[in-house]
């Protein structure tokens, strides 16, 4: 047996198994111990932005896709009425509607 | 020390088992210092595997010969770099470097996504941890690199074809690709497991799955380097098993890449992007056991190799537990939208998903398909070259036509006017270099010819979509064409930084037609005698005779050629072979002469040093071989664009991911 190998062997379990147990050590009796979950309100917004951001970017595509010719002018206004409600729908579900959801001019070919 | 190694493993393996049982106990009764705890264990996990990995590295160093693993793979007279780069030239090693990347990214994947995934994250712990118990627990039952034994007085070497600088680098680099393949992974199966199935595993993995995916091609392209010099046969890509171990991963990934924006954009094919993720990590997985477990020599000496059962075992535990847990939550996966048309960007990338996935399930018989009849019927059938440039060119060409027509539709859906209008441009371009190429005598060769056309019209539809939104962006008011192009990359880096990928894809694509439909090859079968002058092309080669010396740790025989192109004098080239002391093996050691101006190589290997002085020579003309090492510097180029951090989407997320107070 190596005794320096042996001791830094045990050096090291003990280093780990102090910081695994580092969480128990700092809140040993805490108030509550259960995992911070997302509250359903707080999904349901994150969904809502999901959307918003995503009827956002369908829109700033079109208008890239149309500027950039692959797009005639027939198929943008066709496209392009149903994407802004979509995109006012899920601007008016986040309730109250944010300043930053506005599209931003230089995010337009995103 | 290798008590101390053994210790540090011993430590990692409770560690991750630890991770993974009280992280998975955290994360189903929902146990915040417990989970905390079980984060903890991952990353002093990855202290423990570093100290492990540091001994190893000490006995290499050190030519400490009382370590198994060291007398195997090392010997006195050994380069220090290649010492070093031995540390993954075995199996143990290797398993240790795939450890120790695993808990390095996994850590830090953890470590930097607390607060976007807070509720995928207790899911994510366990996942990893059991990912890396599986690796720790075959380092310490099955496969150990601190086994010691009576020190010999000097080792076995290392296989003389790995001293080479590229196989110092593709290793690590190929682990890196597959181990960053977990982080993906461990992330998708957490939110199915937590019911979060939105976006923001996607947005916390996209860097990871791009950097993995960028480190696997650069890796596979590293490969078919040293292959290319080392191997001595002049062939960058053979289709040997290990190299389509590393290309079946990329190709599922490359698939899951463009898939997961159509899941991004259209909140589409999420199924999908789900099975290519898993796909990818278990081929990943499939990977290291073809390459480790002895499987591709023979059916024999897998069923002796001390890990290849259990690696199976485990990609059969990864491949059912990730189907039964996308099952159980598919009701969470139905897609809300549908396809709207055929003709759309979506579209587009669905067909070239289909083209990818069939071309890596191809590949994936070819390479499976032996060991099935060795096992079966007990004989060894070789599924060669003609199989695979078949499929390769019967979905590769699809693919590099989509590669052009894809970014020119526009998303939803386009009118066929619109689409041919666009099309116009690259396909003037494509039947320009056609007709030219014929004129030149490309015809040769009517698969590379069509290979050029179609590569041809890659380029033209990349330069087009730069071209027009460059002026799109000046007519939004960017100052300048310089001011315009910069803004256009720059707020949409994984676009353009993707159209550089493609346009890395196409240089490839041209040197590997180059290589492989319009190259010249000559081996005389009479043996060349000194003074002697063989031609080939435009080159004459004069042998003006042989000698050797003897270096560190071979016996270096050399033949000399004065080299000259349409008489002009280009210098003398020495090629022969190495004779390993320590290894008891020989090598060929090509001699190349690159010309960049006409983008060919001239290729020189010496088959044999006769008695009386004179050799066996074998000389190949390379044409256009150097743009597939060109690709791959842009291919990093490109990939790096895609990943750099753009400011503007980071304060887009965070705001989409600002949480409010609970």
């Amino acid at each position: 047996m190596n005794a320096p190998a042996v001791i830094l062997a045990v050096l090291l379990a003990v280093a780990c198994v102090a910081f695994v147990a580092r969480p128990f050590l700092r809140e040993p009796a805490p108030e509550d111990d259960r995992l911070a979950e997302l509250p359903p309100r707080e999904r349901e917004r994150v969904r809502l932005a999901e959307e918003r951001d995503r009827a956002l970017a369908a829109l700033k595509e079109l208008e890239f896709d149309h500027r950039t010719g692959k797009i005639s002018d027939a198929d943008y206004r066709e496209l392009v009425t149903p994407l802004r409600r979509q995109a006012a729908e899920a601007l008016r579900a986040l309730d109250p509607p944010r300043k930053d959801a506005q599209p931003e001019r230089e995010d337009v070919h995103a | 020390m290798p008590e101390l190694g053994r210790a540090a493993l011993v430590v990692a393996f409770g560690l991750v088992v630890y991770a993974a049982v009280a992280g998975g106990y955290a994360a189903f009764r929902s146990r915040r210092r417990l989970l905390a705890s079980a984060t903890n264990a991952l990353f002093a996990a990855l202290g423990a595997v570093a100290v492990a990995a540091l001994v190893l590295l000490a006995a290499l160093v050190r030519h400490d010969f009382s370590f198994v693993y060291v007398a195997d793979h090392t010997s006195r007279e050994l380069p220090l770099r290649y010492a070093v780069s031995a540390f993954w030239g075995g199996q143990q090693g290797s398993l240790l470097l795939w450890l120790l990347v695993l808990t390095g990214m996994g850590s830090a994947a953890v470590a930097l996504n607390r607060r976007l995934t807070r509720d995928v994250l207790p899911w994510t712990v366990p996942i990893l941890g059991g990912i890396a118990t599986f690796f720790a627990f075959m380092l310490v039952f099955v496969a150990s690199p601190f086994t010691t034994g009576p020190a010999p007085a000097d080792g076995v070497g290392l296989n003389p074809s790995l001293q080479n600088p590229y196989m110092m680098a593709h290793p690590p680099l190929l682990y890196l690709g597959y181990v960053g393949l977990t982080i993906p992974f461990a992330f998708a199966m957490a939110a199915l497991a937590s019911k979060r199935t939105d976006e923001r595993w996607i947005v916390a993995t996209r860097r990871w799955t791009l950097a993995s995916w960028t480190f696997l091609g650069f890796a596979i392209l590293l490969r078919a380097k040293w292959a290319y010099e080392e191997a001595g046969w002049g062939a960058w890509y053979a289709w040997d098993p290990v190299e389509n171990a590393a290309l079946m991963p990329w190709l599922v990934s490359t698939a899951f890449l463009h898939s997961v924006m159509v899941q991004e954009k259209k909140n589409m094919l999420r199924v999908w992007n789900a099975i290519l993720v898993a796909g990818a990590f278990a081929l990943s997985l499939f990977g290291t056991f073809l390459t480790r477990s002895g499987v591709i020599n023979s059916i024999h000496s897998f069923t002796q190799s001390s890990i290849g059962a259990w690696f199976l075992g485990f990609i059969a535990v990864v491949i059912a537990a990730s189907i039964a847990l996308i099952l159980v939550r598919l009701p969470l996966l139905r897609s809300p939208t549908r396809l709207e048309s055929l003709v759309s960007r979506e579209a587009a990338f669905l067909y070239n998903n289909l083209f990818l996935v069939a071309l890596a399930l191809t590949v994936l018989w070819g390479v499976v398909f032996p060991l099935i009849s060795e096992a079966i019927r007990g004989v060894a059938v070789t599924v060669g070259a003609p199989y695979y440039d078949f499929f390769a060119i019967a979905f590769g060409l699809p693919l590099v036509l989509l590669m052009g027509i894809g970014p020119l539709v526009a998303w939803r859906r386009a009118s066929v006017r619109a689409l041919g209008a666009s099309l116009l441009w690259p396909a003037g371009v494509a039947v320009v270099t056609g007709a030219v190429l014929l004129a030149v005598g490309a015809g040769s060769s009517p698969a590379g010819l069509v290979g050029y056309t179609f590569a041809s019209f890659v380029l033209g539809a990349i330069v087009l979509e730069f071209a027009r939104g460059t002026r799109a962006r000046r007519s939004l008011g960017d100052d300048g064409w310089v001011g315009s192009f910069a803004g256009l990359v720059g707020r949409n880096r994984r676009r353009y930084g993707g159209y550089v990928v493609h346009a890395a894809i196409v240089i490839l694509l041209i040197g590997a037609i180059g290589i492989g439909g319009f190259g010249t090859t000559r081996e005389p079968r009479r043996a060349l005698a000194s003074g002697a002058t063989m031609r080939i092309g435009a080159y004459d080669l004069t042998y003006l005779g042989s000698a050797q010396r003897r270096s560190a740790n071979a016996l270096e025989m050399r033949a000399r050629f004065d080299v000259a192109r349409d008489g002009k004098p280009l210098g003398v080239l020495s090629a022969g072979k190495n004779r390993y002391f320590a290894e008891q093996q020989t090598s060929n050691e090509v001699a190349i002469r690159s010309d960049w101006l006409r983008g060919e190589d001239l290729f020189v290997i010496v088959g044999k040093f006769n008695n009386d002085g004179s050799i066996f020579l074998k000389v190949i003309i390379n044409p256009l071989v150097n743009l597939i090492w060109l690709a791959g510097l842009v291919f990093v180029f490109g990939s790096l664009i895609t990943m750099w951090p753009d400011a503007r989407e980071q304060r887009r997320l965070a705001r989409r991911f600002a949480y409010a107070p609970a």
